[in-house]
């Protein structure tokens, strides 16, 4: 294992976000404030599976952020590469397919993190968030956060350009988040949609966030650990297969 | 340890409409200064990418110092240098961090820092060490694209077409750093467009063509395969037409100089300023010259662009 390669792929990866923060950080915290004063304020006074709206919200807007930003670290920097013609740097080393995609998936989550705990503070100024089950937050955080983050790391791979990244994001990742529980609990929903939401992941993976805040939820938690544990490990292997054979990638 | 430092066995790179590659074999030796030529499109980047990793054979193997660039690819790519043929840069980061960087992705540590200060100053770097690559001129980006092939100190270096869009003084330089890389014991493999670069630099040549090797020999045994001497005459005076032995071997007329190619053994310049003289011309000056590899490059490709029209 080239540690050290991997470990400077990370640095990279962080730093590259971290020179552009207003944009990658500050971006995505201010959109979900945005969303929490407007929703906030329509739904106040009201309780959802007994929680205050305005403080359901706060988790969905967390998750919903960490999905988003998590692809889009990923997605981009590897297009940004592979329209740059920086790639090469990469692909010449000596890193092996399991290194590339740690660091990269390492340091979108990172970034995930860094978002989804300025959103968690600055929320705290106007309302109370408890978090009832730290370990399960955190596990459903980094499985979700790591889904997302290779998806984008495979769609980079696959995108020619950025035009397709934003049909990706825009087209799937955006109304697939929406409309997983961010806002609502899926028992306010019509049974159709209700029941259609149990095949939707990111459904499990904003519903077992919230319920690591609340200790309440619409689906067992465990069973949205799992969903959750299980798609990091399909797309990973994905991920590692077309790093490893090269596709799209080495010519 | 092995004596070769690239050994290409069959490759093959079949794309979608074409054959780029078509059975390329043969071996590099460590330690030499090796010229890879051809026109665009024979297939010497397709072989370069093979070899640094970018691309993959559709069959056979090319290994770097005896080791497989696929099957054990971590102990090739650590041993190769590549500087790419486009001038590609990362832009979030200044000279150094990019060295840096770069050198961390092969396992390199602070030891090799100060080897990467020497590679901004040897390169004439050391002033533009903090800028930003995308502020810099296209000649100094060339510059640093060398230093990220060198960060790890491999022992074989590629160059594709490190000279080309480069300045006079820039390539001179380059030729020197390059010359220097080699005295100190690394194997470099150069790309060209440019055959008095190649001449000047290379002990052995290769000429690939249409994805086929078509020559590799000594650049002194491939200098002395064409058998011409080029001889340019200025005259003066009101001589009259020149005799037919003279006259077929007139290439081209410039003025008052002509232009002759003499094949060695058959025709002697004696002869000819005799038969120039006897035509009534006077002769003021005499150049002659040997053929340079842009003659047998020229005449090589064009062999088998006519066999292939056949």
């Amino acid at each position: 294992m080239n540690w050290r390669g991997c470990y400077t792929l990370f640095i990279k990866e962080v730093r590259r976000f971290y020179s552009v923060i207003l944009q990658t950080v500050g971006a995505p915290v201010v959109t979900a404030l945005l969303y929490m004063a407007v929703f906030g304020q329509v739904l106040a006074g009201q309780t959802i599976e007994g929680v205050r709206a305005v403080e359901f919200l706060v988790p969905g807007l967390m998750m919903m952020s960490i999905i988003q930003t998590s692809f889009a670290n990923t997605s981009s920097s590897i297009t940004q590469s592979k329209i740059m013609g920086n790639l090469v740097f990469l692909l010449m080393t000596p890193l092996s397919a399991f290194e590339i995609y740690l660091a990269y998936i390492v340091a979108s989550l990172v970034r995930a993190v860094l978002v989804a705990t300025v959103l968690y503070i600055v929320t705290q100024f106007f309302v109370h968030v408890p978090i009832h089950e730290p370990l399960l937050m955190l596990a459903m955080l980094v499985f979700s956060g790591g889904t997302l983050a290779v998806m984008g790391l495979i769609a980079g791979i696959l995108a020619n350009k950025f035009d397709h990244l934003a049909a990706f994001q825009n087209f799937f990742i955006l109304p697939m988040s929406f409309l997983s529980g961010v806002f609502y609990s899926i028992h306010n929903l019509p049974a159709f949609w209700q029941h259609a939401s149990y095949f939707n992941p990111f459904f499990y993976m904003i519903d077992g966030f919230r319920h690591g805040f609340f200790g309440v939820g619409d689906a067992n938690p465990l069973i949205s650990l799992a969903v959750a544990a299980a798609f990091f490990v399909v797309v990973s292997a994905i991920a590692i297969t077309m790093l490893a054979r090269g596709t799209k990638i080495r010519g | 340890m092995t004596d070769t430092a690239i050994s290409f066995m069959d490759v093959h790179k079949r794309y979608a409409t074409t054959h780029a590659l078509k059975g390329v074999s043969f071996d590099i030796r460590r330690g030499e200064y090796f010229g890879l030529l051809g026109p665009n499109g024979a297939g010497k980047s397709t072989l370069i990418s093979i070899t640094a990793g970018l691309a993959q054979a559709t069959s056979g193997s090319v290994a770097v110092l005896g080791h497989d660039v696929v099957a054990d690819y971590r102990a090739a790519r650590r041993a190769l240098g590549v500087v790419p043929q486009e001038l590609v840069y990362d832009p979030f980061f200044s000279v150094r961090e990019m060295l840096r960087l770069q050198a961390g992705y092969q396992g390199c540590g602070k030891e090799v820092w100060p080897w990467i200060d020497e590679l901004l100053e040897r390169l004439e770097l050391e002033n533009k060490a903090t800028d930003s690559i995308r502020q810099l001129s296209g000649g100094m980006k060339r510059r640093v694209l060398i230093a990220q092939a060198l960060v790890h100190k491999p022992e074989v270096v590629i160059l594709d077409e490190p000279t080309a869009g480069v300045d006079v003084e820039l390539r001179r330089t380059l030729w020197k750093f390059t010359r220097d890389l080699n005295a100190a014991g690394h194997t470099i493999v150069l790309t060209t467009h440019y055959l008095e670069e190649a001449e000047a630099l290379c002990d052995r040549i290769a000429i690939l063509n249409h994805g086929e090797l078509q020559v590799l020999e000594d650049k002194n045994t491939l200098l002395g395969r064409h058998p011409y001497r080029f001889l340019s005459l200025e005259l003066t005076g009101d001589g009259g037409a020149l005799p037919a032995g003279v006259e077929r071997l007139v290439e081209e007329r410039r003025g008052d100089t002509l232009d002759l190619k003499l094949k060695q053994g058959e025709d002697f310049i004696g002869d000819v300023i005799e038969g120039i003289r006897d035509a009534g011309w006077r002769i003021t000056d005499v150049h002659t010259r040997e053929p340079s590899l842009e003659n047998i490059f020229v005449e090589l490709t064009m062999e088998s662009k006519s066999e292939a029209a056949a």
